[in-house]
């Protein structure tokens, strides 16, 4: 399997596929942004595609025996196995095909996991699978800032402060979640300068979203992509605002949309405005506000949050990309 | 020893170590895929496996993992797409990859794996201790134990065998007793391709091959509902295994020439015996030379060694065990707290022995932990408590440890 599908760039929602390959029988929550993800995903994708899926929301909620919605073939893996079940899928595709044990020809490989499969457990195992240059596939990390599927559990995705089943506020404490959110998808180019193609997106912006999946799969090597989808049951809002907070996410500057193509940067849509200082960043509180996650937020807590998304625009050597300064910029 | 090779021809004889024999099997059944984490002892395999494919003796995918946890996941997907597959891992390592050891028999994906037996650390220990491979024991891993190089490479030939037969399609690990095989170097006898062919067919997986072409998705969210049901099929898939493999070690003793009586069991001196002792693994060289040593001495003993513990002998045993007055067993392993404070093997033994009318007396023996030797008077005094119980029906305490300071 050396090749890799032909999947030219969807120039709008009208140019998009009609094929559906991830279709009814799935029981996500109303206003299930990963869901969407998924559908966008496969959409992109087409019908030349392997996925699988590690353990979270997308497993449990999406496969019931008998009412699969994938119309492609599907295999579940563990939580921390999303890197491991990409490499170990494309190497024994690779062997079959080098070997004429079956037809040679190009098959898509994705395999996606959530943000406790993606930032945390699996990060290493993704990592490794980011080093083997020579087998094609795409791990797609839908973030949805919590371990949504087991009942809303703090991970290292989660937002600083956030409401969670193991960090609700209390008499004592009323922030319990102390940590800032892991940087992941920068983290992860940064520490592999072989991979090809890393990007974000938002699936508020679906054909920004497809065409990175299609760059993925095309590209040639692993590859990663890192979406943020609003979580109507995690985040505590109404299921029809899902789309709007995606976008707020993005027009607040705390979700950067971009892509690093053979290690060069692109700020895509709202995000690259934002940097070329065309747009002005929202006030972050316009997101936190309409989330039960943070409705325990004081003042001051909003503050603190604002300062931070601040820090990753103002202070950072890329903006909203890598946390590092130029030591010799540095003013004494 | 003269064989009974049909072709005798077709193999030549080297002097190597159990793990590089296991190697040059992974050459010959043209495994697609392999997956190496570095731990002692089992990775001396892994490192004659890197220079047969820097050769070009052996074509394969080879990944080195991150992790033992990703190691066997990874081997685990390509088995789902079709591709033969081989790896292993020893002592805590076995350990750190047990989810995925867990959930290959659920999904019913043949993967091979060679355990280097090791001690659990801590405190730390390389030596040979059976824990690590039978810790699996309840899992739905076809479990085989091996005494010799020759051995171990026949039986990964077998292995891919019973574990790619689609009447099984279950996971299947050798214990190769860590440095006692995987370091010690014997002549052994490596067949021609031609003859591994002949034995070997392709594994296809059939209806069940992820692929495009065949768009299944497999291991969704089945609950309550139809868990128990999928487990029973797994369990009869296990039950199948034991008529799989003695049609395998048919077929090996017809196209190699070698494999013994019974592809279960392996009795030494057995024939007029009052008593036997039973153990796995490598530790049948000692005693072997023990029987033979007591039986100058006009004593009537003998020897079993357990060849297959998943699926465990119960009926080779009742067969075998009930004609003698006491039989002991040695665990190279423990299990503490278990009934008796026996080892794994001693419970299994008695377990299978207890429907019979006249149950033979049983003690247990715990030895050669960590790598700890079994010698030949450490294996005389295990026979000395054995004809104790035969004569007396008497015993000081139903498990002993043995050669402890």
């Amino acid at each position: 399997m050396t090749t890799v599908n032909t999947l030219p760039m969807i120039k709008g929602v009208h140019d998009s596929p009609l094929e559906e390959y991830f279709t009814s029988g799935h029981r996500t929550c109303q206003g299930c942004e990963s869901a969407l993800v998924m559908k966008l995903m496969v959409k992109a994708a087409g019908p030349r595609t392997i996925v699988l899926g590690s353990t979270g929301c997308m497993y449990v909620a999406n496969t019931t025996y008998y009412s699969t919605p994938w119309v492609v073939p599907w295999m579940h893996t563990q939580l921390g196995s999303s890197g491991s079940a990409a490499t170990g899928t494309a190497a024994g595709l690779k062997a079959l095909m080098s070997k004429g044990k079956i037809k040679d020809e190009p098959i898509n490989v994705i395999s996606f996991c959530g943000d406790g499969g993606g930032a945390d457990m699996g990060l290493s195992a993704i990592s490794a699978s980011l080093t083997h240059a020579q087998y094609n596939h795409l791990v797609l990390l839908y973030d949805n800032e919590s371990y949504a599927n087991t009942d809303i559990q703090v991970s290292g995705s989660s937002p600083w402060g956030a409401n969670s089943t193991f960090s609700p506020p209390g008499k004592l404490h009323r922030i319990m979640n102390r940590r800032w959110k892991k940087n992941t998808a920068a983290m992860l180019a940064v520490g592999h300068p072989g991979v090809r193609y890393i990007a974000t997106g938002c699936a508020s912006y679906a054909v920004d979203l497809m065409n990175k999946i299609r760059k993925g799969l095309t590209i040639g090597g692993p590859t990663f992509v890192h979406s943020i989808d609003p979580c109507p049951k995690g985040w505590d809002y109404d299921p029809m605002y899902s789309h709007e907070l995606g976008m707020l996410m993005v027009e607040t500057g705390l979700w950067v949309q971009y892509e690093i193509e053979d290690g060069v940067l692109t700020l895509n849509g709202p995000s690259r405005m934002i940097r070329e200082g065309r747009r002005k960043r929202k006030p972050v509180y316009e997101f936190l506000k309409r989330q039960g996650r943070f409705a325990h937020f004081t003042d001051e807590d909003v503050d603190y949050f604002q300062s931070r998304v601040d820090e990753t625009w103002e202070k950072w050597w890329l903006p909203g990309v890598i946390p590092v300064t130029d030591g010799a910029n540095v003013k004494a | 020893m003269t064989t009974e090779t049909q072709a005798p021809e077709l193999e030549r004889e080297e002097l190597i170590s159990g793990s590089e024999a296991i190697a040059i099997a992974c050459a010959l059944a043209d495994v697609d895929v392999i997956t190496a984490y570095p731990i002692r002892p089992y990775d001396t395999v892994m490192q004659f496996v890197s220079k047969l494919i820097a050769d070009g003796t052996l074509k394969c995918e080879f990944i080195v993992a991150e992790s033992e946890h990703s190691q066997f996941e990874i081997v685990k997907h390509a088995s789902a797409v079709g591709a033969r597959v081989f790896s292993g891992s020893s002592g805590v390592g076995w350990f750190y990859a047990f989810e995925a050891l867990a959930v290959t028999c659920g999904l019913r994906l043949p993967m091979v794996a060679m355990v280097g037996n090791r001690a659990l650390d801590d405190p730390g220990a390389f030596g040979c201790e059976h824990n690590d491979a039978l810790a699996v024991r309840d899992l739905g891993w076809m479990l085989r134990w091996v005494d010799t190089g020759q051995e171990a490479m026949d039986a990964a030939f077998m292995a891919w065998r019973v574990a790619e037969d689609p009447r099984v399609f279950l996971p299947c690990a050798i214990s190769t007793d860590g440095a006692f095989l995987t370091h010690s170097q014997q002549i052994i006898k490596i067949p021609d391709k031609k003859l591994v062919d002949e034995y070997l067919p392709p594994y296809d997986r059939g209806e069940f091959q992820l692929h495009p072409d065949n768009p299944i998705t497999i291991a969704p969210q089945v609950n309550e509902d139809w868990l128990m049901e999928i487990r029973m099929q797994t369990d009869a898939a296990m039950r199948r295994a034991k008529g799989v493999i003695t049609e395998a070690h048919d077929d090996l003793k017809r196209i190699f020439g070698r494999g013994g009586d019974n592809p279960f069991i392996e009795e030494y001196m057995t024939e007029d015996a009052d008593i036997v002792l039973v153990g796995m693994g490598t530790l049948a060289l000692p005693l072997k030379v023990t029987v033979r040593k007591l039986r100058e001495l006009g004593r009537k003993v003998g020897f079993v060694r357990v060849r297959w513990f998943r699926p465990f002998p119960d009926e080779e045993l009742r067969t075998a065990l009930s004609k003698f007055k006491a039989v002991g067993v040695i665990d190279r392993d423990y299990s503490l707290g278990a009934p008796s404070n026996g080892g794994v093997l001693y419970n299994e033994v008695r377990s299978a022995l207890y429907d019979m009318d006249k149950r033979v007396p049983i003690i247990g023996f715990i030895a050669g932990l960590g790598g700890r030797e079994i010698t030949v008077p450490s294996t005389t005094e295990m026979f000395d408590h054995t004809q104790k119980l035969a004569d007396t029906g008497q015993m000081d305490e139903p498990v002993r440890w043995i050669d402890v300071r």
